[in-house]
């Protein structure tokens, strides 16, 4: 892999990007190399960690309870999608980064192939829950009969896994929560995609569920989060695309 | 006839005669068939009052009833496409009623109409309900329709020509199998223009599989129709026509009033804007389209009503509508694109029967010289085109079947009997009557994870209803046929502090347009120049921009395509060296330089020309077949030539021909071979579940099905809010249960709408053994129109991947720089 140092916009300290064959995109955050997969997950290499944020599983029978039939594939895709990951990868740690079911009642509309999947995903390794705030809503975060281990937040080396980013600055920050997005018009036609969001100290992992919306990176949310305008890594098919804050558009 | 003269009854021939009119023919014949209790279909030009022709029978059939001492149901039931005809109707019926003291209450329903009036007409109907399709939908989601219309004896439908190929026509038209269940002895009226085929319309308004009798009114007398020929010289191309808006202008001075009908409300704006600078004499003129704020179009409807206005220039928006005495003169600016389109406008000015009205036809470029003279021919010789019959669509179905079960509980072998007698679904097969039911008690998933959220429920009688009152009052706040396309209010911009905040409301305009502009871009609304600033919510927050250039959209053309029938009459014109002659100089001699340079096509022929410029090859072919199916023609070539290897780059469709560039030379290609009919099998699939386009029907039929919902209880939630993106979903149904019947709808829907592969199918068919390639060393008169399109539509075939990894390249190449 060949670095190059970015330097768009007013950033002060340029960011280490770096390609990979798999279609990552490899970044210096906190002077560590980690890889943003084009699935929206990420690859922490010094640990082996797997990484993935926002998966809202069963996401579609929350709606079905109101009465909107949503396709009752969206756990089932989103599984798909992190097994892909977890195969390529194969980590020491795997890290749900919070928000991992829709709503309290989630858990207990898991169909039990899909719980059995989890299970598989976790053997063999390490698999961290980090608490996100539609887990906890009731003051639940008993797992049940799910694999694996509950953690408000988690620390790697210089890095801070947690769901909710801090407010202000904060260095060394991994977490999800907003479910970037980030959009470009050009040619006279719009693209938005989930994205990536770091300025090389702080990291915001784009939503993993299959039907996880996006709040766009220009939205109000975000200010102040970083010290310069961020970069967005935006998903692309089978590659991730690293787009300057300058050439992006809000909604 | 004198059998049905003698129908009429004294009373209403004395007010008849105290008017000085003596009853129309055909609306003697309507009364006859009002006493025969037949179904009766009265197609009449506007002037010919053919509203009143189809009230006689019930007016008459009202003013005879013996007095009762219980209130009665509603007697007449009237559904117009637009609330405000129904008005307009509502004060033209009550005229006679009130001039012949009939004992008739007649009330209005609409979307409109104030909630407690609403509760009373369903305790208190009146003898006349006139409506919308919308509301009547709504009955039939109410649990005491049936009650309601035990007493219905005839159900007038308005304006049908303009509602029953659409979706809308499919709901209506689903309705009224429920109102015949209600009310065994109801009869159906339709109401229509001229149209070219009765038959389809016959069968449409009966029960299937009986076709309606058919009323005939005289026809009025013929239309005046001109092509403007211009001082000026005609363009190349464009759809502006602004080399002839000062004469355009003169016309209007020279006319009492005058309707401008444009295709696209950016064409609305611009030519209004430009009549606006010439405007010396300060003529009263308005704008009308749909982008505006609805109480802007009543003032200029209502100022139009007054006679106050010269002239309004509008889209489609005033194709139907009330009728308005002053309009002596119709313009239509840039061509019409069919002739029935042409007709309905046409018919806007001079309601006078015996008196023509007048059309000025004002073509934008050379070819569109062609299609205004092919206009006017068929207006002449009174040829048509039409639309073929409809295969109702099975998300409107699974709507009404969900409506249904809100009212009452329903047997699903009655109630696919009763479908099945709706024109539309006659031939739909139990095997996807069933499917569509699934579909609304459960989702219609392979994974029956739904079962216990199930919509609908069976009985222990075996008839289904809806599980719960939660689902009914969400079913009722989501009924229609009618997709809002999604909106932004356009808002002044105010400072407050540092921020900007939104200030007065201007209007409304697409999102879709909103989202391409960037910060700073200028664009003309309602007449004025405004730059765009930002989008905050569900506002664009602009400031004025006086006398900066407005940049226009992408799909400033029109949005209708040429249709075959006209298109046929173009080409005729082309091979027909006769009549160039009597052609104006200009295009003649152009017709003739293409003959020197390259070649005129026969009437069934298609030329095709490949030639270099640059270091660019190009291919242009000229089917003739419009915008939509060209374009899905281009889409399908580039695969193809993608695969022989000639590098297509880009390509460009109007409504005459297609232009594709490669780097690879494409003249010596096997051309039958590359238009082969078999394009239309695999290449179409794989390309179409990949277009922006099927999932934009996806979108449309997740709502019209109900499977997500667009108004929600307690929220008012606008498209742009809705928490999940259709597009994800289409994505994961797509892998995980591509047969599902909502995919299966937006596939059907795509196919022939934005699409249009019927008409492609077509013309694959007519060119096949027909194409004449023609190679030349540079590019041909008839080319230059084509050409001159590239560059001002958005790359069509550009993908989204592009423009991420062009924006990401400009990053890299700006690091290896710094490097």
């Amino acid at each position: 892999m060949r670095w190059v140092r970015v330097c768009a916009d007013a950033m002060e300290t340029p960011i280490l990007l770096a390609r990979s064959d798999c279609g990552a995109l490899w970044i210096e955050l906190m002077g560590a190399p980690v890889g943003l997969r084009p699935s929206g997950a990420l690859w922490i290499e010094h640990q082996s960690a797997l990484v993935a944020g926002d998966l809202h599983l069963e996401k579609g029978s929350s709606y079905a309870r109101g009465g909107q039939l949503l396709p009752p594939y969206d756990t089932i895709a989103t599984l798909d999608r992190l097994q892909a990951d977890v195969d390529a990868m194969n980590p020491r740690l795997l890290v749900l980064l919070g928000d991992s079911f829709h709503d309290p009642q989630a858990r207990g509309r898991l169909h039990e192939d899909d719980s059995r999947r989890l299970a598989s995903l976790a053997a063999g390794r390490t698999l961290v829950w980090a608490e996100g705030n539609h887990d906890t809503r009731n003051g639940s975060t008993a797992l049940g009969a799910l694999p694996g281990e509950v953690a408000d937040e988690l620390a790697l080396g210089p890095l801070t896994l947690r769901h909710e980013p801090r407010p202000g600055l904060a260095p060394g920050e991994i977490s999800g929560h907003l479910h970037p997005c980030a959009k470009v018009v050009l040619a006279r036609r719009g693209v938005r995609r989930r994205a990536f969001v770091t300025d090389g100290r702080r990291l915001i992992l784009p939503a993993f569920g299959a039907y996880a919306g996006g709040l766009n990176v220009c939205d109000a949310a975000f200010t102040g989060l970083f010290e310069a305008p961020p970069l967005a890594g935006a998903l692309g098919d089978g590659r991730v695309h690293p787009l300057p804050f300058s050439a992006l558009c809000g909604d | 006839m004198d059998g049905a003269r003698a129908a009429l009854p004294p009373r209403f021939q004395a007010w008849f005669e105290g008017r000085g009119w003596s009853p129309r023919r055909h609306q003697l014949d309507m009364v006859r068939m009002g006493l025969e209790g037949r179904d009766t279909l009265l197609i009449a030009p506007t002037g010919g009052g053919k509203t009143l022709a189809g009230f006689l029978p019930s007016l008459i059939a009202l003013s005879e009833r013996a007095p009762r001492n219980s209130a009665g149901g509603v007697h007449t039931l009237y559904l117009s496409p637009l609330k405000a005809l129904a008005v307009d109707v509502h004060r033209n019926l009550e005229i006679p009623i009130a001039e012949m003291r009939l004992p008739i209450t007649v009330e209005t329903r609409t979307g409109d109409t104030p909630h407690a009036k609403r509760q009373r007409q369903r305790t208190d109907p009146p003898d006349m309900l006139l409506t919308t399709p919308e509301q009547l939908a709504l009955f039939c989601a109410w649990e005491g329709a049936r009650a309601y219309f035990a007493d219905l004896r005839c159900v007038i439908l308005d304006e049908i020509h303009a509602i029953h190929g659409s979706k809308r026509g499919d709901l209506l038209s689903l309705g009224l199998a429920r109102l015949s269940q209600f009310a065994p002895h109801m009869r159906r009226v339709g109401l229509s223009a001229t149209v070219n085929d009765p038959d389809l319309l016959r069968r449409w308004l009966a029960p299937a599989p009986r076709r309606a009798d058919l009323v005939t009114g005289d026809p009025g007398a013929p239309p005046v129709v001109d092509v403007l020929v211009s001082q000026n010289a005609v363009p190349w191309s464009g759809w502006t026509a602004r080399h002839a808006m000062a004469e355009v202008y003169q016309a209007i001075q020279r006319s009492k009033s005058a309707l401008v009908f444009v295709n696209t409300r950016f064409q609305a704006e611009l030519a209004f804007q430009t009549l606006w600078e010439m405007n010396e004499a300060n003529l009263p003129i308005a704008l009308h389209h749909g982008s505006l704020a609805a109480e802007q179009r009543r003032k200029v409807e209502a100022a139009m009503a007054r006679e106050e206005l010269r002239a309004v220039v509008c889209t489609s928006t005033l194709d139907l509508g009330v009728d308005w005495g002053s309009v002596d003169l119709v313009i239509q600016l840039a061509a019409p694109k069919g002739s029935s389109r042409l007709v309905q406008r046409i018919g806007r000015a001079n309601h006078r029967l015996d008196e023509p009205s007048r059309a000025l036809l004002v073509p934008a470029h050379r070819f569109e010289f062609l299609e205004c003279e092919a206009a006017r021919q068929a207006v002449e010789a009174n040829d048509l085109d039409g639309e073929p019959a409809r295969v109702g669509a099975q998300d409107i179905l699974a709507q009404h079947v969900m409506g249904l079960a809100c009212a009452e509980p329903f047997n699903v072998q009655d109630l696919y009997a009763e479908v099945i007698t709706a024109a539309p679904f006659a031939d739909l097969a139990w095997e996807d009557f069933e499917r569509v039911v699934d579909y609304v008690a459960n989702g219609g998933y392979a994974l029956r994870a739904y079962d216990r959220f199930a919509r609908l429920v069976r009985g222990k009688d075996g008839r289904w209803r809806a599980r719960s009152a939660d689902i009914i009052a969400r079913h009722r706040m989501n009924v229609g046929a009618i997709v809002e396309i999604p909106m932004l209010s356009i808002r002044l911009a105010a400072s407050r502090g540092q921020q900007r905040v939104a200030g007065r409301k201007i209007g409304d305009m697409e999102e879709s347009f909103l989202e391409q502009l960037s910060p700073g871009d200028c664009f003309l609304f309602s007449g004025r120049v405004w730059r765009f600033e930002t989008i905050a919510g569900l506002d664009a927050l602009v400031v004025p921009a006086p006398g900066e250039e407005a940049r226009t959209p992408s799909w400033g053309g029109s949005k209708f395509a040429l249709s075959t029938y006209l298109a046929k009459r173009v080409r005729r014109m082309i091979a027909d060296r006769a009549s160039w002659p009597r052609l104006p100089d200009a295009i003649h001699e152009w017709m003739t330089l293409q003959e020197l340079r390259s070649k005129i096509p026969s009437e069934d022929e298609m030329l095709v020309e490949t030639f270099q410029r640059g270091r660019r090859h190009f291919l242009v072919a000229y089917p003739f077949d419009g915008r939509i199916s060209h374009a899905t023609l281009c889409q399908l070539l580039a695969r193809r030539l993608e695969r022989a290897g000639r590098q297509p780059l880009g390509f460009v469709a109007n409504d005459y021909a297609l232009a594709i560039w490669a780097l690879q030379p494409m003249g010596a290609m096997d051309m039958d071979g590359l238009f082969q009919e078999d394009m239309l099998g695999d290449d179409l699939e794989a390309w179409l579940d990949e277009s922006f386009m099927m999932k934009r029907a996806f979108r449309h039929c997740a709502m019209l099905s109900g499977l997500i919902q667009r108004r929600q209880p307690g929220a008012e939630k606008s498209n742009r809010q809705v928490t999940f993106s259709t597009d994800l979903i289409y994505d994961v149904l797509r892998r995980h249960q591509p047969d599902h019947l909502l995919l299966r709808c937006a596939r059907a829907d795509a196919a022939q709408g934005v699409l249009d592969v019927a008409r492609l199918a077509r013309l694959l068919k007519r060119i096949k053994g027909r194409i004449t390639p023609v190679e030349l060393d540079r590019v041909s008169p008839f080319a230059v129109p084509v050409l001159l399109e590239i560059g001002r539509e958005a790359v069509a075939g550009a993908g989204a991947e592009a423009l991420l990894q062009e924006t990401a390249d400009a990053l890299i190449a700006d690091a290896m720089e710094l490097n």
